[in-house]
C-alpha cells in the first residue's frame, strides 16, 4: 500500500496546476444556455489548444497519453481551481470510451479528434416518452435502405441535455421490431443537422434551456454511423452507461474541490458572526460531507488500483453512481442551511452569496439521483448483480 | 500509488479467517455468553503461535514488527467471526504503545510475553470508564491525567460490569500508584495517549467492517432462502433496498479504515482526522447494517436462539466503544474547522 504519487505524477501535476491557474475562466455564465454553452465551447478550444482538454486519450486523437492515475490528479487540479463544467462531456466522457471498445478505425479518426477540439459537440439519446428507467422499451425506429445504404429514422427522444446547442447526438433505436425486448436495437450517431431532425429546448428545474426533445422524421443516416454490430446496440450501450455511473463522469476531484468550497463557506459565516447558534449547529454537517467527498475519493483510489491491474469495478459501479449522487445533495444542502434566509437567492440577484451558486449546484444536485439511471434502479442492481438476491 | 494488500498481506489475513472459521464458529461465541470466564486460552495461544498476538512486538522482543496496514485486515476477520478475546487491547493499543513510549525495563518485563502469548494486555484511558477482559488480562495500561502506568493484574482491584453483549467481560478499576510503574509523564504521555486512542479507534473500525460484512453475508443467505407468499423475500424491492443500503454504507466505510491503517503505519500528519473518519463511517454503517439485517430477519432475528443477535450486540458495543460517530465527527469538525 502506498498512498503517494511518484515524482513523475507530481510534476504532471505541477504542469497542471500552472497552466489552470494562469488560464481558468471565472464566472461562466452557465453552460446549460446558449450564451453560456457558446462561452464553455471556447473555454475546451482553448483547453484543447493546451493538450488538456482529453488528457488520458492517445497522442494521435488530441490526448497526452497520460496514466488514469494522472487523469485523476488532472480532475482534482482542475476543480480545485474552480474551472468550469465540461459542456464536452457526454461527447468524451461517455461516447469516447464506447468508440475506443467498439468504434472502428474509420470511426475512431473521424470522431474522436473533433470531439476532442470540440468542434463536435455531442449530446445523449436513450430516454423517450414513454421509455425511462425502462430503456428498453424505446420506440424510436431505424428501418433499412438497401439502396442508400443504410438506416431511416423515425420517432423521439427526449431529455437530451444540452440537445438544442450540440450538433451530434448518439443513441438506441430499435431497427428489429420483431426481436425480444434488449436485442433488435442498434447505436447510431446522428448529425443533427440532418434533414428531418427537429430539437426543441425544455427549461429545467433550474430555468435554463439544457434539456431537449429531438425528433427524427425520415431521417437517413449512413451504415458509417452505426456504432458496433447492427441490433447489437443494447450491450453497446451497457458500455456507456457504465462509464456514466461511475468513474470517468463523476471523478472524485470536482466533489472534494465543492467539499473545501463548503468547510470555507462555513468558516466565512462564522467570521461574519450572524446566526452564531445556526452556524454552530451545522457543524457535524459540514465534517460529514467533507468526510463523504473524502471517502470517495478513497473509494475511487481503490477502484482505480482494481482497475490498474486488471479488475473491473463491474457491477459495483452503481454502488459507486448512488454514493457521488447522494453526497452531491448533501454537500449542497448543508451549504444552503448554512446560507440561512439568504439561501434562496439565486444568480441575477445582486444579495446572493457566492453568485448564487449553492442553490444553483443544489438544484443541479438533486438531477443527480434520477439522471444515469435513477438510484431506485441502482439499488436493485446492487441487491441483484452485486449482492445476489433473486430478479423475481 | 497502490490502494491495495500485499499478496503477503492477504495471505496472511486469510490464513487467520480460515483459523477462525474452524475455532471460532457461533458455537464459540455462543459458550462465551455461557461460560464464567468465556475465553478459550487455545485460541489466545494458537493466534500467538501463528504470529498475530505478537503482530505489532518489535522483532527484537520476540514480535513480528509489523504495522497497522497487516493488522487490521486480521482485525477485519476477527470481526467477521465475532472473536471476543482483547485483541484490540493487548495487539493493536498496548505493545506499540509499551514499544514506543515505555523506558527499556518496562519494554523488557512485558513485550517478549505479549509475544509468546503468556501476557494479556488490556488498557483504560481517560474517558473510558469501562476495562475489557480484566479478569483474564496480566497487565493493564491505565491513564492518570498526564501519566501513563503499568499495572500488574494483581494490583488492580476490579467489579464486573454486564453488557448488552453476553460475550464481552467489562470492569470498573481501581488501583493505587503505589502498585504502578510510571510509563511516560507530560507532554509526552498526552501523545502516546493520542496515539494509543487513535490506534484503539482504528482497530476497533477494523472490527466493525468484519461484522458489517457478516450481517450482509447472513441476511442476503436468509433472505434468498425464506419464502413468504410462494417467493424468497429477498427478491421484494423493499427488502433489496435494505440490502443496498447497507452494503452502500460498509463500501464506503472500508477504504476509510484501510486509508487510517496506512496513516497510522505511516505516520500521517492527518492521522488523527483519518482515524476519526474512519471509526464514524465503521460506527454509521454498522448501526445501519444491524438494522437492516434484524428488520428483513423479521421475529427469528429478534430471538437469541438465532445467531445474528451475537453480531447485533457486538456491533452496538463496538459502534460506541473508542467513541461513537457523533464524537468523531465532531472530532473531524474540529479539526476542519478550527484550524
Ligand atoms: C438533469 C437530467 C439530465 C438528463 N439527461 C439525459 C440525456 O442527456 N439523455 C437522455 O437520454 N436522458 C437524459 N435524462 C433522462 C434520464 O435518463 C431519465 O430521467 C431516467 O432514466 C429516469 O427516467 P424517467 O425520468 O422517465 O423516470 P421513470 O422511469 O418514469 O421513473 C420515475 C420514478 O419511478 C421510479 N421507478 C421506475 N422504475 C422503477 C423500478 N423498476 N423500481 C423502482 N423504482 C422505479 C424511478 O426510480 C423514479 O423515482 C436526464 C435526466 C435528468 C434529470
Amino acid at each position: 500500500m502506498d498512498l503517494t504519487f511518484t515524482p513523475a505524477e507530481e510534476a504532471f501535476r505541477a504542469e497542471a496546476r500552472e497552466w489552470l491557474e494562469a488560464n481558468v475562466p471565472v464566472g461562466l455564465p452557465s453552460g446549460d444556455t446558449a450564451e453560456g454553452f457558446a462561452l464553455h465551447v471556447e473555454w475546451e478550444k482553448k483547453l484543447f489548444e493546451a493538450g488538456w482538454s482529453v488528457v488520458s486519450w492517445p497522442e494521435e486523437f488530441g490526448g497526452r497519453g497520460a496514466s488514469l492515475w494522472e487523469w485523476l490528479i488532472f480532475e482534482e487540479e482542475y476543480y480545485r481551481v474552480g474551472g468550469p463544467q465540461r459542456v464536452t462531456q457526454n461527447g468524451i466522457f461517455l461516447l469516447a470510451p464506447t468508440i475506443f471498445e467498439y468504434g472502428t478505425d474509420e470511426q475512431k479518426a473521424r470522431f474522436l479528434p473533433r470531439m476532442a477540439s470540440a468542434d463536435d459537440l455531442w449530446c445523449q439519446g436513450w430516454s423517450e416518452p414513454d421509455a425511462g428507467s425502462d430503456l428498453a422499451g424505446i420506440k424510436s425506429r431505424a428501418t433499412r435502405d438497401d439502396e442508400r445504404g443504410g438506416w431511416v429514422i423515425n420517432g423521439q427522444k427526449t431529455w437530451t441535455t444540452r440537445g438544442a446547442f450540440c450538433n451530434w447526438v448518439f443513441g438506441l433505436f430499435r431497427t428489429d421490431p420483431e426481436a425480444a425486448r434488449h436485442s433488435g436495437m442498434t447505436y447510431l450517431m446522428v448529425p443533427l443537422d440532418a434533414s428531418g431532425v427537429t430539437v426543441r429546448g425544455v427549461e429545467r428545474l433550474d430555468g435554463d434551456e439544457g434539456f431537449a426533445e429531438v425528433f427524427f422524421d425520415d431521417v437517413f443516416v449512413a451504415d458509417d454511423l452505426v456504432l458496433g454490430g447492427v441490433n447489437e446496440g443494447w450491450g453497446v450501450a451497457m458500455a456507456t452507461t457504465s462509464s456514466e455511473r461511475g468513474l470517468t463522469l463523476r471523478s472524485p476531484g470536482r466533489f472534494c474541490a465543492a467539499a473545501d468550497r463548503l468547510v470555507d463557506l462555513w468558516k466565512r459565516q462564522a467570521a461574519a458572526g450572524e446566526h452564531p447558534e445556526r452556524i454552530d449547529s451545522l457543524r457535524s454537517d459540514v465534517a460529514q460531507s467533507w468526510m463523504e467527498a473524502e471517502a470517495y475519493r478513497l473509494a475511487t483510489l481503490a477502484d482505480v488500483t482494481g482497475l490498474v491491474n486488471g479488475v473491473s469495478q463491474g457491477a459495483r459501479s452503481s454502488l459507486t453512481k448512488i454514493f457521488w449522487s447522494e453526497l452531491d445533495v448533501k454537500l449542497n444542502e448543508t451549504a444552503l442551511r448554512l446560507l440561512g434566509p439568504a439561501a434562496e437567492l439565486i444568480e441575477t440577484s445582486a444579495g446572493a452569496v457566492d453568485g448564487g451558486a449553492w442553490m444553483k449546484g443544489f438544484e443541479f444536485a438533486l438531477s443527480g439521483p434520477i439522471y444515469a439511471g435513477t438510484n431506485e434502479i441502482q439499488r436493485n442492481v446492487v441487491a441483484e448483480r452485486v449482492l445476489g438476491l433473486p430478479r423475481k | 500509488m497502490n490502494f491495495a494488500f500485499t499478496d503477503d498481506q492477504l495471505l496472511f489475513r486469510d490464513a487467520v479467517a480460515e483459523f477462525f472459521a474452524n475455532e471460532c464458529p457461533p458455537e464459540k461465541v455462543r459458550w462465551s455468553w455461557d461460560d464464567e470466564v468465556g475465553r478459550d486460552e487455545s485460541i489466545w495461544a494458537a493466534l500467538a503461535e501463528m504470529g498475530v498476538i505478537g503482530l505489532t512486538v518489535p522483532e527484537a522482543f520476540g514480535g513480528m514488527g509489523m504495522n497497522e496496514i497487516d493488522l487490521l485486515p486480521i482485525l477485519t476477520e476477527a470481526g467477521r467471526y465475532a472473536y471476543p478475546g482483547p485483541l484490540v487491547e493487548t495487539v493493536a493499543v498496548v505493545a506499540p504503545l509499551l514499544a514506543e513510549s515505555a523506558p527499556a525495563a518496562i519494554a523488557e518485563k512485558w513485550l517478549p510475553g505479549i509475544a509468546e502469548g503468556s501476557v494479556i494486555a488490556t488498557v483504560q484511558l481517560d474517558g473510558q470508564p469501562f476495562v475489557n477482559d480484566m479478569h483474564i488480562a496480566n497487565l493493564l495500561i491505565a491513564q492518570r491525567g498526564e501519566q501513563l502506568f503499568a499495572i500488574p493484574a494483581e494490583h488492580v482491584r476490579s467489579t464486573p460490569q454486564v453488557s448488552v453483549d453476553g460475550a464481552r467481560r467489562l470492569f470498573s478499576v481501581e488501583w493505587d500508584e503505589a502498585d504502578a510503574e510510571l510509563i511516560v509523564s507530560g507532554e509526552a504521555a498526552l501523545q502516546a495517549v493520542n496515539r494509543a486512542f487513535d490506534r484503539g479507534a482504528a482497530a476497533t473500525a477494523a472490527q466493525l467492517i468484519g461484522l458489517s460484512e457478516q450481517m450482509i453475508a447472513m441476511t442476503v443467505a436468509y433472505v434468498v432462502d425464506r419464502k413468504q407468499f410462494g417467493v424468497p423475500i429477498g427478491s421484494f424491492q423493499a427488502v433489496k433496498h435494505h440490502l443496498a443500503d447497507a452494503e452502500l454504507k460498509v463500501s464506503f466505510a472500508r477504504p476509510a479504515v484501510w486509508a487510517a491503517a496506512y496513516g497510522l503505519a505511516n505516520s500521517s500528519a492527518d492521522v488523527d482526522r483519518e482515524v476519526s473518519m474512519a471509526k464514524c463511517f465503521a460506527s454509521d454503517a454498522a448501526e445501519v447494517v444491524a438494522r437492516k439485517a434484524l428488520q428483513t430477519h423479521g421475529a427469528i432475528g429478534y430471538t437469541t436462539e438465532h445467531d445474528l443477535h451475537f453480531w447485533l450486540k457486538r456491533s452496538w458495543a463496538l459502534a460506541s466503544s473508542w467513541g461513537d460517530a457523533a464524537w468523531h465527527r465532531r472530532r473531524v469538525a474540529h479539526l476542519l474547522l478550527d484550524a
